[in-house]
């Protein structure tokens, strides 16, 4: 199983139409072997959620460049938290200062990657944790 | 209980975390595939399935949406397996058929599923009717399988759907095209979507001519003009599927329709079973090359190389498998 190709789901949340660096992403992820849901523009953390649930997705990325990070990410790992999906990753980037991302991470969600973040950084931290949160699955 | 008998029941009872959970088991070929596949196998047949193809950039994606919320008007719930390529270089896949459906995710009554090909011979035929029956045993009342027509698997797969419908646009080249691409031969349904384009009436009429011979035992294949992004033609186009249902549970159509289906099935597993042994055996891959070497020094003809191999693979059947 841990040899399945991991999939991602990539969102873009709330009122936020600059999607190029979730684009990026998303293709840096699959040239990288990986399976990349994009869900597109002005997505709810309910409608990501239920993609996630829908797609079994390892892990939710969101890219948030219009400042409601700190509600967005909370919301969607919450959601995910009800629906009894513990396992699934949130991670993301966008403009988020470092005082933030360290609330978030501490709230739950997994690394989050600034502006200026390396595209092979980010496939290897996917390529670490992921196949932990598969072993460390219950369901 | 076992692992995968709770989560078909899990999947009966219409829960659709376990249901994606079993697609994944079943699409990564896990320890518990089999036996999910068994427990679903007396609950298949009830969904109406429809396969959806064409060209890339033909709309096909919104077309799903709009067939979608339209089933919901008429109180039908839905299931959608939607297939993307898989990057032959990589293996991974961009999966961006959920942007165009936006519209009919927002309702609780559609489950959609993208799936990435991966490539593997006659996997993804398997994979995606996995699925199927899998949203079928989750209970949805039509269950949609949109496949990029762009070669023989994507193309079986909407061919072993209750219902095939071929999308093509204006630009699309022109009905030979369509030939070409073995979209003809496999098509209960034309749409021509994004018919407000030009060219439009001249594609229907080739495809018109086309249509007139091909052989449906005794069903017309319908040609419709669509323009998803609009709307336009969603109506029709389901009344044309309610029909062709309609006409297919008339005598034993359906019942012979997928009796054929299922034969297909059972021969694809078996021949991916016979390929995985065969080619993956060091001895046959061994016999392989030394012919391809004598092939390609003129020593040999292709088909006697094949019949050379052929020789080695009987006998390494008869090893391998005790026949």
């Amino acid at each position: 199983m841990s040899e399945a190709p991991l999939k991602i789901l990539i969102a873009k949340a709330g009122l936020d139409g600059h999607d190029r660096g979730a684009k990026v992403v998303a293709r840096a992820l699959r040239d990288a072997g990986m399976e990349v849901v994009y869900t597109g523009l002005f997505q709810t953390p309910e409608m990501i959620v239920e993609a996630a649930i829908q797609e079994d997705a390892d892990a939710v990325c969101l890219s948030i460049l219009s400042g409601a990070h700190m509600t967005l990410f909370p919301r969607v790992k919450e959601l995910l938290d009800q629906e009894g999906l513990q396992h699934v990753l949130v991670s993301g980037g966008g403009i988020i200062p470092a005082d933030d991302m360290a609330e978030l991470q501490a709230l739950g969600m997994g690394r989050l990657f600034g502006p200026g973040s390396g595209l092979e950084e980010i496939i290897s931290y996917f390529r670490q944790e992921i196949p932990r949160r598969r072993l460390a699955r219950k369901d | 209980m076992s692992r995968s008998a709770q989560l078909v029941e899990r999947i009966l009872q219409g829960d659709r975390r376990a249901a994606a959970r079993a697609i994944s088991l079943l699409e990564n070929h896990a320890p518990e595939a089999r036996a999910i596949a068994e427990g679903l196998a007396g609950h298949r047949g009830k969904s109406f399935r429809v396969g959806i193809t064409g060209p890339p950039g033909a709309g096909k994606s919104t077309l799903v949406d709009g067939l979608a919320r339209e089933l919901r008007k008429r109180d039908r719930t839905v299931g959608v397996v939607a297939v993307d390529p898989s990057s032959p270089f990589s293996g991974g896949a961009l999966l961006g058929d959920r942007v165009r459906m936006g519209r009919a995710l927002e309702d609780p009554g559609v489950f959609v599923r993208s799936m990435a090909s991966r490539g593997t011979m006659g996997g993804l035929a398997r994979s995606a009717q996995e699925a199927a029956d899998v949203l079928d045993a989750l209970g949805k009342d039509w269950v949609i399988l949109e496949t990029v027509g762009v070669g023989q698997s994507e193309l079986a797969v909407a061919a072993a759907c209750d219902v095939t419908v071929v999308v093509l646009v204006p630009e699309a080249g022109g009905a030979v095209q369509a030939m070409k691409a073995g979209l003809m031969e496999i098509a209960d349904l034309f749409v021509v979507n994004k018919s407000d384009r030009p060219g439009a009436d001249e594609m229907l009429a080739q495809l018109r001519e086309t249509a007139h011979y091909l052989d449906r035992e005794g069903w017309k294949v319908p040609i419709l003009k669509v323009i998803a992004i609009q709307e336009q033609g969603l109506e029709a186009l389901l009344d044309r599927l309610e029909s062709y249902h309609a006409w297919l549970q008339e005598g034993e159509r359906l019942e012979e329709k997928r009796l054929r289906q299922a034969a297909l099935r059972i021969r694809d597993l078996v021949r991916a079973r016979l390929e995985e042994r065969l080619w993956l055996d060091p001895e046959v891959d061994a016999v392989v090359q030394e012919n391809a070497r004598h092939v390609l020094a003129g020593q040999l003809a292709v088909h006697q190389a094949a019949i050379n191999v052929w020789g080695t693979v009987r006998e390494r059947l008869t090893e391998l498998e005790g026949i």
